[in-house]
């Protein structure tokens, strides 16, 4: 099986069927869903953005980030921080400052960790991603283990008109839609633009893509920090929406999750880690509300269903959900 | 003698207590192919890797087109003008055979990973990597399988593709480790008229096993014994050196 068939780089024409019938679903669920779902969607989608975000490392670039979270996290804070206590601030400005903020720490930590090869990068990443945790868990001032509270949504407005209300719950879904988009359209782009190809290369053959003349350390750096700043996106909107943000949002559980999302989904197409987020998100959802059988409490023991289940997930559909989708539509025959 | 494109001097690699490249001094000469030849362990790739930056001398230096090259990174080192191909086919298993040579041309389109322009355009837009592609492709005689992917064609078809891929970097120097190595005799044959052709505008370094091949190509030869040059001259001198005979070429190339 060759790996470029393995990560659905073009998406075949009935995965792209299921993916325009989840986006009809996607625009038409606020208009049926309860105030809770359409919550637990906006979730869902803040972290397919998380997730699309790894995938660029993970699934395109072949570097496994095990502390990707602290990008996440950090944005959370910058918006934490720029909120003062009896005030709405500007999204327009704290929305880029926060992303700045992510891109600038994955550029700082980048320049370290993407010199690392393998099991090594993995190890340095999350090593960073700790330290970011702790400088945060054991501060008072930056929160300490209690985090921050978010009193004020952002403001959208144009010369004092409020454009949109994310204090809506509806308004502060469709945004985080749009954003889901964008990113997604951003990535599909980038994945075919002579940056993403090399990244591509990078990920199949470094080696071989240095001897042809590729500074592979620059285009590692780049990508890291993109993905850093992507990140620091979702990681924005998550404390919008929450309100109130923890160190546990950098922590290593953050990290773990956003992986198994892109593996879950299929990685190296962006649509598979959005596919990924949401099958997550909505299995685990199912797994904690499992109901007592006899003395013992199956929802409470969630994780070790979920564990279960990614396992199955590895063996049985390799390529993820998007992959099955891929399958099942081609009458069950692999072409590669 | 004069139009020299490459030229290492007293080059050494010490791996711990081997040398496996040993004060070896070796110049390559535009139209012209200098071929290396020795016994298994001789040095030759280690030398090749040397020429190409993979790794760094122990001692020594490299001069590339009147530029010191010595230390550098095989990125650097490739875009001052050194292609290489593999002794063990390197190229991309899961990518086509096109979009191999592809990505090997957009190398020498301006790199500027951190510009969010090279984000949104399309790879496949670049004129200028289209044609080194084209030209490359055709070649190395692969126009026929420009669409099938790297992993699935013959093991002849990967040596073809690694010499398109470093041809589409557009080269002045040339450095091809044993590109005959499992080939079969048709294969071999097409491989080597292709070789004769690219000396024309290439500095060539071959390294190679195949005897018939080398005499038939080289204007130059170097032997390579123990990590050491044991002979170097014209072909017809090499063959005639006594120790070369006793060493490496054997009594079936005696005449």
């Amino acid at each position: 099986m060759s790996t470029a068939k393995a990560h659905l780089e073009i998406l075949p024409g009935s995965v792209k069927v299921v993916l325009g019938l989840g986006l009809v679903a996607l625009a038409a669920f606020p208009l049926i869903g309860t105030d809770f779902y359409t919550q637990m969607v906006t979730r869902m989608m803040i972290l397919a953005i998380f997730a699309m975000s790894l995938d660029l490392l993970q699934g395109v670039t072949g570097l496994v980030s095990l502390g990707h979270a602290a990008y996440f996290g950090l944005a959370g804070y910058a918006l934490a921080f720029l909120t003062p206590q009896g005030e709405a601030v500007s999204l327009w400005w704290t929305l880029p400052a926060a992303v700045l903020a992510s891109g600038l720490a994955a550029l700082v930590i980048g320049f370290f960790v993407v010199r690392t090869h393998g099991i090594y990068f993995i190890m340095v990443t999350m090593a960073f991603a700790q330290m970011v945790f702790f400088l945060f868990f054991d501060n008072k001032a930056l929160g300490g283990s209690d985090g921050l509270y978010i009193n004020f949504k952002p403001t959208a407005s144009v010369m004092g008109v409020t454009l949109f209300d994310l204090d809506n719950k509806v308004t502060m879904y469709y945004a985080t839609l749009a954003a889901m988009l964008t990113v997604y359209g951003f990535l599909r782009r980038l994945l075919w633009s002579p940056f993403g190809r090399a990244l591509a290369g990078i990920r199949v053959n470094e080696h071989r893509m240095r001897a042809m003349g590729f500074g592979t350390f620059g285009y590692k750096l780049s990508a890291f920090t993109l993905a850093g700043a992507l990140a620091g996106l979702a990681g924005y909107l998550w404390g919008v929406q929450s309100g109130y943000i923890n160190p546990e949002l950098m922590g290593f559980h953050m990290s773990a999750h956003a992986i198994m999302m892109v593996i879950l989904g299929g990685m190296g197409n962006f649509a598979g880690a959005i596919v990924g987020a949401f099958t997550f998100e909505y299995v685990l959802h199912v797994f904690k509300d499992l109901p007592q059988v006899g003395s013992v409490n199956l929802g409470k023991h969630w994780q070790l269903w979920m564990g279960l289940f990614i396992v199955l997930v590895v063996v049985f559909a390799s390529r993820g959900v998007l992959g099955l989708i891929a399958q099942v539509k081609a009458g069950g025959k692999t072409h590669d | 003698m004069t139009d020299v494109r490459l030229s290492a001097r007293q080059l050494t690699k010490r791996f711990g207590g081997l040398a496996a490249v040993n004060d070896v001094s070796i110049d390559l000469w535009h139209n012209r192919i200098h071929a290396v030849i020795g016994p298994n362990g001789a040095g030759k790739s280690t030398l090749t890797n040397l020429l190409s930056g993979d790794l760094q001398p122990t001692s020594g230096s490299v001069i590339l087109g009147g530029q010191d090259i010595t230390g550098w990174a095989p990125e650097a080192i490739s875009r001052q003008g050194l292609g290489r191909s593999y002794q063990k086919t390197n190229i991309f298993l899961p990518f086509s055979v096109w979009d191999n040579v592809r990505l090997a041309a957009q190398s020498r389109d301006a790199q500027q990973p951190w510009n969010p322009l090279q984000w949104l355009q399309n790879a496949t837009k670049s004129v200028a990597a289209h044609a080194r592609s084209t030209r490359a492709i055709a070649l190395s005689g692969l126009e026929n399988r420009a669409k099938a992917i790297a992993g699935t064609i013959s093991h002849g078809e990967q040596r073809q593709l690694e010499i398109a891929m470093t041809l589409a970097t557009q080269p002045q120097v040339l450095l091809l480790d044993e590109p005959l190595a499992g080939m079969g005799v048709a294969e071999a044959e097409r491989m080597v008229a292709l070789l004769l052709q690219l000396k024309k505008d290439h500095a060539m370094l071959l390294v190679e096993h195949d005897m018939d091949a080398v005499f038939t190509l080289a204007d130059h030869l170097t032997v390579m014994v123990n990590g050491q040059v044991i002979a170097s001259g014209t072909p017809a001198d090499v063959r005639a050196d006594a120790g070369v005979q006793a060493a490496y070429l054997g009594e079936e190339h005696q005449p």
